[in-house]
Formats: structure tokens, sequence, C-alpha cells
């Protein structure tokens, strides 16, 4: 079995098979689960519905998170939206609204997809739904556009990290960034070259971005960030439909990126212990979040 | 002795020499788990972990005493840390919608429940829980686990015996006096139902004392594998585990 373990990987088993990067991740899926490809769809599909209810529901809906520091924000943007204010385009502000969305529906304990985590739940369904809609593409080919952005999360897991407390916010919503590129190119109608164009710019993007988050909660500044990552998903995939190319490959941005993050000290990747989460107002909302809770033995 | 088995339909399979023992990373680790939020350690993951300590404790629990240590007692009340692991305890999954009204349900169904914060020391992972579980009988089981990130977890000890495994494979654990040819039996069985092992530990207080036996499968065990291993001779106690 072929394995699908770099960027390089995926073009090749594309150009040998004549197919979508998104297929190729498919078909080696079903065999590396020993799955029917229906069932293997079918599952993905689940996938699909669940992040389009978490997507939609906070339009609509404002939902308080746990800790009480977001709720609303998608309901705002989308007023914006639908009020004809928003200055970024349909595409691109619905894409924010819907990110926003999500990430209210996940700090309020609602149900949504790790997509690569919770904490950037938001970015890969904000982009490819917006995008989706603008085109005009059914679920088939949503479906498509998540297995590439489950094959590009694959590489960067592989050789890299997608975790915050081992890469910082790179590994998470870099990582979802760079998915939601690939996959709005491959929505789009671009080739294979171009997704993986996309995947590299995005993430390029991303490099140094800390997790800092107050309290340790998911909220802030995870919710706002995921909302601007489903924007910068779709400028790169721009970019990339343009025929503008990364000059660093793709497989040597994501070694940057896991290289960067080992340097990130401790106390910016998760830990709440710098940055944000020790600003004076963030110092003071973790006061208030957890005065209450009683103080583990030192 | 305790037995607690969880069937469904179980079929025996021929091996299959290229079967591989261990799973390979799917498109499904990426775009998953699906899961209430907002954390994957601190609410799918305590979910898992409270799922496993009421399948190890023999599935019908009546009292539920959780410690929190590091991590996970700092920033419980605000992940939902609690409620997700009360929820695993009464069997949900970590994608049910009642996850975050799991209070009110154990309250309605008589199960009594309470949160504390301990110090597991500075070895034990920072996303660590001590769970004391009783059933309705009136056995109480200690378990402890870590929630490792993205919905993995692992189970570090039963009973106060050092164990170690995920719960992601079917699983047969027997607790067992520590003497020579258990080990051997349960293999033997399993090998006898053509059961391929993935992965096997045996861990034990001191030699001739009390001994844990953890083996991990990717197929499903045969209909009846937990009586017939909790009947050999020195075994304590048996537990079958579906994957959760």
């Amino acid at each position: 079995m072929q394995n699908l373990s770099s960027g390089n990987d995926l073009l090749r088993r594309a150009a040998e098979l004549g197919v979508s990067i998104g297929k190729v991740v498919e078909m080696h899926e079903a065999e590396s689960q020993q799955q029917d490809i229906a069932k293997v769809r079918a599952r993905m599909s689940r996938v699909l519905s669940v992040m389009r209810e978490s997507a939609t529901r906070g339009l609509t809906e404002p939902r308080q998170s746990v800790g009480r520091l977001i709720g609303g924000e998608a309901k705002h943007m989308n007023d914006l939206i639908e009020g004809g204010r928003a200055l970024s385009g349909r595409t691109v502000s619905r894409a924010i609204a819907l990110a926003l969305s999500v990430s209210e529906v996940n700090a309020s304990m609602g149900k949504i997809v790790a997509a690569p985590t919770a904490g950037s739940c938001g970015i890969l369904p904000g982009a490819v739904l917006s995008v989706g809609e603008a085109l005009g593409k059914d679920d088939s080919d949503l479906i498509d556009a998540l297995f590439l952005a489950a094959g590009i999360g694959m590489v960067i897991g592989k050789n890299a990290t997608l975790s915050g407390a081992e890469g910082g916010c790179q590994a998470e919503c870099g990582a979802a960034c760079a998915m939601a590129a690939a996959a709005c190119v491959q929505l789009a109608g671009g080739s294979p070259e171009q997704c993986v164009h996309a995947a590299a710019l995005a993430l390029k993007n991303e490099l140094g971005l800390v997790c800092d988050p107050i309290a340790g909660l998911v909220e802030v500044p995870c919710a706002k960030r995921n909302g601007m990552k489903a924007a910068e998903a779709i400028a790169a995939a721009d970019m990339a439909l343009a025929g503008i190319k990364s000059v660093i490959p793709f497989d040597e941005v994501v070694a940057a990126m896991y290289r960067i993050g080992k340097l990130i000290p401790v106390s910016l990747k998760e830990t709440s212990l710098g940055g944000l989460a020790i600003t004076p107002t963030g110092t003071r909302l973790a006061h208030e979040i957890h005065k209450n809770a009683p103080h583990p033995d030192i | 002795m305790c037995f607690a088995a969880y069937g469904g339909i179980i079929t025996l399979s021929t091996p299959q020499e290229e079967q591989p023992a261990v799973k390979q990373y799917s498109c499904f680790d990426v775009l998953g788990p699906v899961m209430i939020g907002p954390s994957s350690s601190h609410t799918a993951g305590a979910c898992r972990l409270g799922q496993l300590a009421r399948a190890i404790s023999g599935g019908e629990v009546s009292d539920a005493r959780f410690y929190l240590h590091g991590s996970f007692a700092a920033t419980f009340r605000g992940h939902g840390t609690d409620r997700a692991l009360l929820a695993g305890v009464l069997g949900m999954q970590p994608d049910d919608e009642r996850l975050p009204e799991s209070f009110a349900i154990a309250r309605s169904l008589g199960v009594t429940y309470e949160f504390s914060t301990v110090d597991l020391g500075e070895d034990a992972h920072p996303n660590s829980v001590s769970m004391h579980i009783r059933d309705s009988a009136g056995t109480t089981t200690h378990i402890t686990g870590a929630s490792l990130g993205a919905g993995k977890v692992k189970i570090t000890s039963i009973d106060g015996l050092m164990v170690d495994f995920s719960g992601d494979y079917h699983t047969i654990i027997t607790l067992h006096h520590d003497r020579p040819g258990i080990v051997a039996r349960v293999s033997s069985e399993l090998a006898a139902h053509s059961v391929n092992i993935a992965f096997m530990k045996v861990f034990r207080e001191q030699r001739g004392s009390n001994a844990c036996m953890v083996i991990e499968s990717d197929q499903s065990f045969p209909e009846g594998l937990g009586r017939v291993v909790s009947q050999i001779p020195g075994v304590r106690r048996t537990v079958v585990l579906e994957p959760i």
C-alpha cells in the first residue's frame, strides 16, 4: 500500500491515478482501514453534517460560552452581512461568521468536529461551507474537499504536529488554515499542485503563532482567531488559483513549522503562562472564572 | 469474581497474514472526533475516561467520586470536565448532546457523585483523574487515567495495580494472583480462537502477590471468553471491554 506521508506523495499519487488529491486520500482511507469506499464516504458525510449544523446554529442563536468570555459574535457578524455592511464581500464575511458559529458552539458545550482540534474547529467548515455555497457545490464535492483537507492534515500530523501543547497555535489553527486553503482550491477546480501551494502559502502565514488562551479555556482568542483564519484560508486559495506559487515547498514549510514549534517557550504553548493569558485583563478574567474552583495542592 | 462482557455480534475471523495489529492513521483522526466541546483533552477525553471507568467497574454505577489532578484540577469547570467525566460514567458517548446535563441526569437516576482535587505526584500526567466507582452491589473499584490530547486516553491503574492501555482496542483485563501459568492459559485460549494479540502487558505488585494482565486485540473476542478466563484458578476478576 502506498504511503501518503508528504505533500509530494499526495501529488505523485494524484498524477499517477489522474484524480484529485481528495480522491487519493479517500481511496487510501478505504484501503488502510479495510473498509468500503461507500462506508468511508458515509462517515465523512456525517462529519459534514455536524460541521454544517454547528456552523449555522450560532448565526441566529447566540450561545454563551462556559467561561462566559464569548457568545453572540457569530450573530453579530451575520447581522452585519445581512445588513449589507460587511467590507470583505459575501464569501469571506460568511466564512468568518460560520467559523465564529462553530467556535461558539464548541465553547458552549455543543457538538462539533475537531478539525484537526476543537480549538481550531471553525476554520475548515467556515471556509469550505462558504466557498461551497458561493460556487454552487453539492455535498459530494464538499466531501471530496474534506478528504483533501484530511490528507493535508495527516501530512502535517505525521511530519510536524497537530497539537498546540507541542507546536503552539501554528499546529492547530495553522494546520486548519492550510487544510482549508487547499480544500477551497479543490472546490474551485484548481489543480492538485495549486491545492498544495495554497496549503503552503497559508501555513507560512501561521509560523510563530503561539497558544496563550485566557484562563486556559478555548474561548479567547480562539473563537475570533477561527473567524479570521477562515478568511485567510480563502485569501491563500485565491493566490494559488491566480497561479501564485509558494517559493518554499509545502513539505519544507511543514518541517519549518515543526522546528519553530519546538523553539516556542512552554509558557506560550497551551499553558496560559504567557502572552494574552497574563495581561492585566487576562489575569483578572482568569481569577474571576476560577475563583470558585477548589485550589489544587501544590 | 466479577465478570463483565460487552457483546453484540461477535464473529470469529481467520487471521490474515497481512492484517495489521496496530491501527493506521486515519482521516477521521484528523477530522474527528465528533464531540461535545470545548476541549478534546478536557471534555471528550474526560468522557472516554468515564466510559472506561464504568466498563471496568462492571457497568451498573451507584456512586462516583472523582479526584482531579494537575491541569484537570485547575480548569475543570471551564472545560466541563466534571460534566464530561460523569457523563461517561453514566454511559454517554463523547458526542452525546445530553453531556452538559449529566449532573441532572445522574440525580434523576439516583446516582450520587462528588468532585474534588488531589495531587497524584509529579510523575502523573497533567490531565489525570482518580475515579472511585461503586456498583449497585456496593463494590468499589479504583481507576486512574489520563487524557492525552485529541480525545486519546489511557488507564493507568486499577485497584492500585499499575496498567497502561488506551481503550481503543478490544481489551481483556485480568486481576489475578501472580503465579506461573495464568498468562499462558489466557493467551492459549486466545490462540485457540484465532485471536491476534496486538499488545500484551503484565504488571505485578511484587513477585507472588497481586498481578494484572492486559491484552489488546483489533479483533472481537469470542463469545464466552471472559467466562472461560474468569474460571482459571488464581484469577480474581476479569473485565472484557469493547473499543470505546
